[in-house]
């Protein structure tokens, strides 16, 4: 069984690597370019803890094979601080204690990164049905969606100074 | 909305214990930098799998693995002909002994299969697909055997036998013959069965709950490496890396001090990663073939061959006085044990009645093997089942009484003094407070409209102490390292920086916390119990003023003067005699010069702790009913808990928050559903549902600070007891919104629309 061999972007870099075809986006991140903070709690896109975007579009990376990764551009948790400049969103899930194992933490803040870019000022109803597909066991989401919440209004209130 | 209520003249100020740092570990948390199980990769590791019995139980008649060794890629194959046959032996944990026997058979299986899932054989391989396939060349020949689930069903003196060696314990007399039932609890006081044939109010029901899984999202993990010599690493997250090498160590008959452990960052446990599965096959199958091995489990591999906890039965009968005095309180409690012995159920028995100051009562519980997986510890182990029998029965009370569910469980209440069903006498305790915080709380009187109802329940949990070690360094600069030996489930590192930094009398952000491996430190028991803040963090404040006190003497060797007349105030050596012109000198200062007064400062303080606080929650949930689906929605849930003291209140909140959660989840749509072929039919999230963000509103919380006196800031266990009232605090809802009192949980919405038909016939 010969390998494929796939070119894309992630997180803003070139990236290339080979990968059997039944191999899932997921294993290749974490296997063979070594981003291991996208996690398989479920690897049946039931968890959410893989959660990754592909051009733009926020999918669970166990559903997705690596092969269809070819030309695309990728973003993982890995992309989502700019250097040692954390997101908005990180730094308020550290400040509300929105963490507890940290495990579905990656996958959380990769779907509310997507849930403000395409809603930037989102209601708690919203949040909550948005977030609906990353599981998390410790806190029950309390924190977690006030986090989101804060993050938004932080996000909006840098855009009006912009 | 959180609230904090101190006993305003009890409250001392500090300047760490009760701030909200952010978390030492939390960077890396939000950055995916974090290494949990899965993400350890060690060069020529090989992949191992499993593979698991199709059957409930089955007489295994013989393993062919020819097969699969000739499998071009294939490292090593075990089979139970690869483990050493133990004996009996007990091991306590943090909140249960194991039987190493029964952990051996666990973890891989001999003569008998016990339950779907079952492990039966393991190979290593150069690569995943490799493994994966050399599993389907691996010939097990099964002889199948009938099978039980139902806790009744295997009590039953014609049900299937899953062991010949189990003969109840705790019967009057040793029985002759073996069954399903491997012990007997009873706690008693007074004359129950005259006091209830005395009653003027009586109550009876019968409940029960289903297996449920800690639901954890990180699945078991772990490398393994041993060599020829007998010495073996294992990398692998779980909830005490010392209790991983004990269990390794006893199940591969080696030398504890030949393994060493290193701890990864764990995703959650919930007690069920307070003992292993994987670790011990690792490590066989790495000595076999001379490299290390990973093993991960899948989703399917953790419901079905990890420890859910019990199903139960839970029969409540209860007397009272017309004015609302309980004179009589019977329980009986059959729990499954899973595949071995060792539910729950005498956590159970002990916890029922907590709550209350009885005259008479009797509690018996049955502890009972099932063809299911062994269970685990989950989250105040057996308490919520019970807890779940008589706060509904509680309920019923009040409502016959005409009572407030509150006042009801206020008169009865435990306060200081009262002898405690299972034997001490509390002192210190917040019961009462937790009570009344949630009667004077804004959202008890929140009117409720059409199809909503408003329910209460309460909880105990013993919380522990035990072994624990923490050394604490002090660096050249003045900062300080401190370690401890207990993986942090939940923001624990957090809680020993600042008990550190207050003694210390340093800033937080000059403690760095770390949970060093095995060979590095002391031996700790596992991360328990809810036992971490308060008996790790007892021998962090003991190791931190050791340090104090060397601090103080390197201070009095500088400035000539006598130790006692070195005072430590604020993070600085302060000279007391009056003869001296002295400065006083911080901490920096001298730990600059510890090269010229002894060398470096440093403590390793290893205990015991003893006088864990046991804690006391009240809680109130809102529900609405969907008619036509059956739905519950959870408009409001409001929990009150004597704490102690909060060290990091956003994880105290956090811990009330999460136990909350996965407490609404069991009452209203977990359960382990099996085949007739005793096969779990839902073991992945989609159709074992947890709840998720919608599922669920804002978790407000009240923080009741009724202080420790047996730790130095107060501290309390406070992990556990939020799991134990939701239970019955949401069928109570339910009762009140429907009219009709469910008894069997999950109230899952065919079971409610079920009930209103019912009730509208």
């Amino acid at each position: 069984m010969s390998k494929i061999h796939v070119t894309a972007t992630v997180n803003g870099d070139p990236a290339e690597f080979l990968t059997d075809p039944g191999t899932t986006l997921l294993d290749a991140l974490r296997d063979e370019l070594g981003l291991t903070g996208s996690k398989e709690g479920c690897g049946s896109g039931d968890c959410g803890a893989c959660s990754v975007m592909v051009d733009g579009r926020l999918v669970c990376s166990c559903l997705v094979l690596a092969a269809e990764a070819e030309g695309r551009r990728i973003e993982t948790i890995e992309g989502l601080a700019h250097g040692t400049e954390l997101h908005p969103l990180q730094q308020k899930f550290l400040e509300h204690a929105a963490l507890q194992c940290g495990f579905c933490t990656p996958g959380l803040l990769v779907a509310a990164k997507a849930l403000l870019d395409a809603n930037p000022d989102p209601s708690e109803e919203e949040t909550r049905y948005w977030l609906a597909g990353n599981l998390c066991r410790c806190t029950g989401y309390d924190k977690v969606i006030r986090a989101v919440l804060d993050a938004a209004a932080v996000l909006r209130q840098e855009r009006r100074a912009a | 909305m959180s609230d904090v209520l101190d006993r305003p003249a009890t409250a001392p100020q500090f300047d760490s214990v009760g701030t909200r740092p952010i978390r030492p570990d939390g960077i890396d948390k939000v950055t995916g930098r974090a290494a949990f199980g899965a993400d350890f990769v060690m060069p020529g590791a090989l992949h191992g799998r499993i593979k698991r019995s199709p059957y409930a139980h089955a007489r295994i008649l013989g393993i062919d693995t020819r097969k699969a060794l000739a499998l071009p890629g294939v490292k090593a194959v075990v089979t139970g002909a690869d483990f050493p046959d133990l004996d009996e032996e007990l091991i306590e944990g943090g909140e249960a002994a194991s039987s190493m026997r029964d952990l051996a058979w666990n973890v891989m299986a001999r003569k008998k299969v016990l339950y779907d899932g079952h492990a039966v054989a393991a190979v290593a391989a150069v690569s995943p697909a490799i493994a994966e396939a050399a599993l389907d060349l691996i010939e097990v020949t099964y002889e199948t055997l009938p099978h039980v689930i139902d806790v009744e069903a295997s009590m039953a003196p014609d049900a299937p036998l899953l062991h010949d060696h189990i003969f109840t314990s705790g019967m009057p007399e040793k029985p002759t013959t073996p069954s399903n039932i491997a012990a007997r609890h009873q706690f008693v006081r007074g004359d129950v069965d005259q006091a209830l044939a005395d009653a003027e109010v009586k109550i009876e029901a019968r409940y029960t709950t289903k297996a449920v899984h800690q639901g954890y999202i990180e699945p078991h993990a772990c490398v393994a490496s041993m060599t020829a010599d007998g010495q073996g690493q294992v990398w692998s997250s779980s909830q005490g890396h010392f209790m991983v090498r004990t269990y390794c160590a006893k199940v591969l008959k080696l030398d504890i001090s030949d393994l060493r452990v290193t701890p990864a960052e764990i995703g959650g446990g919930f007690g069920g990663k307070t003992t292993v599965y994987l670790e011990p096959v690792a490590l066989a199958l790495s000595r076999i073939a001379g490299a290390p091995v990973k093993l991960v489990m899948s989703r399917d591999e953790v419901f079905r061959a990890t420890g859910p906890t019990s199903g139960g039965v839970i029969e409540v009968k209860l007397g009272a006085t017309k004015d609302g005095t309980i004179t009589a309180a019977d329980v009986l409690l059959k729990f499954q044990a899973g595949a071995f012995p060792g539910s729950p159920v005498g956590a159970a028995c002990m916890t029922a009645l907590a709550c209350y100051d009885l005259p008479n009562f009797r509690i018996v519980g049955f502890d009972v093997v099932t063809n299911t997986p062994k269970v685990a510890a989950y989250r105040a182990p057996g308490a919520p089942i019970a807890a779940f029998g008589v706060e509904s029965a509680m309920d019923e009370l009040a409502r016959k009484l005409g009572m407030d569910p509150i006042d009801l469980r206020a008169k009865n209440g435990a306060r200081d003094g009262v002898k405690a069903a299972y034997g001490p006498t509390f002192q210190n305790i917040g019961f009462l407070e937790s009570l009344e915080a949630i009667k004077q709380h804004p959202n008890y009187a929140i009117p409720l409209g059409p199809n909503q109802g408003r329910g209460v329940a309460v909880g105990f949990w013993f919380n522990v102490g035990g072994e624990s070690t923490a050394a604490i360094h002090i660096s050249e600069d003045g900062t300080a390292t401190v370690a401890t030996a207990n993986p942090d489930i939940g923001g624990s590192r957090a809680s020993m920086a600042i008990m550190a930094a207050e003694t210390l009398g340093i800033p937080v952000d000059k403690v760095r916390p770390v949970i060093p491996d095995t060979a590095s430190i002391g031996y700790s028991m596992l991360t328990g119990g809810s036992r971490t803040t308060f008996a790790v963090g007892m021998a962090v404040v003991q190791a931190a003023e050791k340090v104090v006190a060397e601090l103080k003497r390197r201070a009095a060797k500088l400035w000539d003067v006598s130790a006692d007349q070195v005072a430590w105030e604020g993070g600085k050596a302060v000279c007391l005699d009056a003869t001296k012109d002295v400065a006083p000198m911080t901490l920096k200062a001298l730990a600059g010069q510890s090269a010229r007064t002894g060398g470096p400062i440093s403590a390793e303080v290893s205990l015991n702790a003893q006088g864990a606080g046991p804690g006391f929650a009240t809680h109130v949930c809102d529900v609405e009913i969907d008619p036509e689906t059956g739905g519950v929605t959870v408009l409001r849930y409001t929990a009150s808990q004597d704490v102690g003291r909060a060290i990091h209140p956003s994880y105290v909140e956090g811990q009330i928050q999460g136990g909350v959660a996965q407490g609404v989840g069991w009452a209203l749509n977990e359960e382990y559903i099996f085949d007739a072929e005793g096969r779990m039919e839902n073991a992945g999230f989609l159709d074992y549902r947890v709840p998720v963000a919608s599922d669920l509103p804002m978790i407000d919380t009240v923080l009741i600070e009724v202080p420790n006196p047996r730790h130095p800031y107060g501290a309390k266990g406070v992990g556990e007891v939020p799991i134990v009232p939701p239970l019955a605090a949401v069928a109570n809802a339910v009762r009140a919104a429907t009219g009709v009192r469910m008894c069997d949980l999950p109230l899952s919405p065919p079971k409610i629309r079920a009930a209103l038909d019912a009730r509208a016939t």
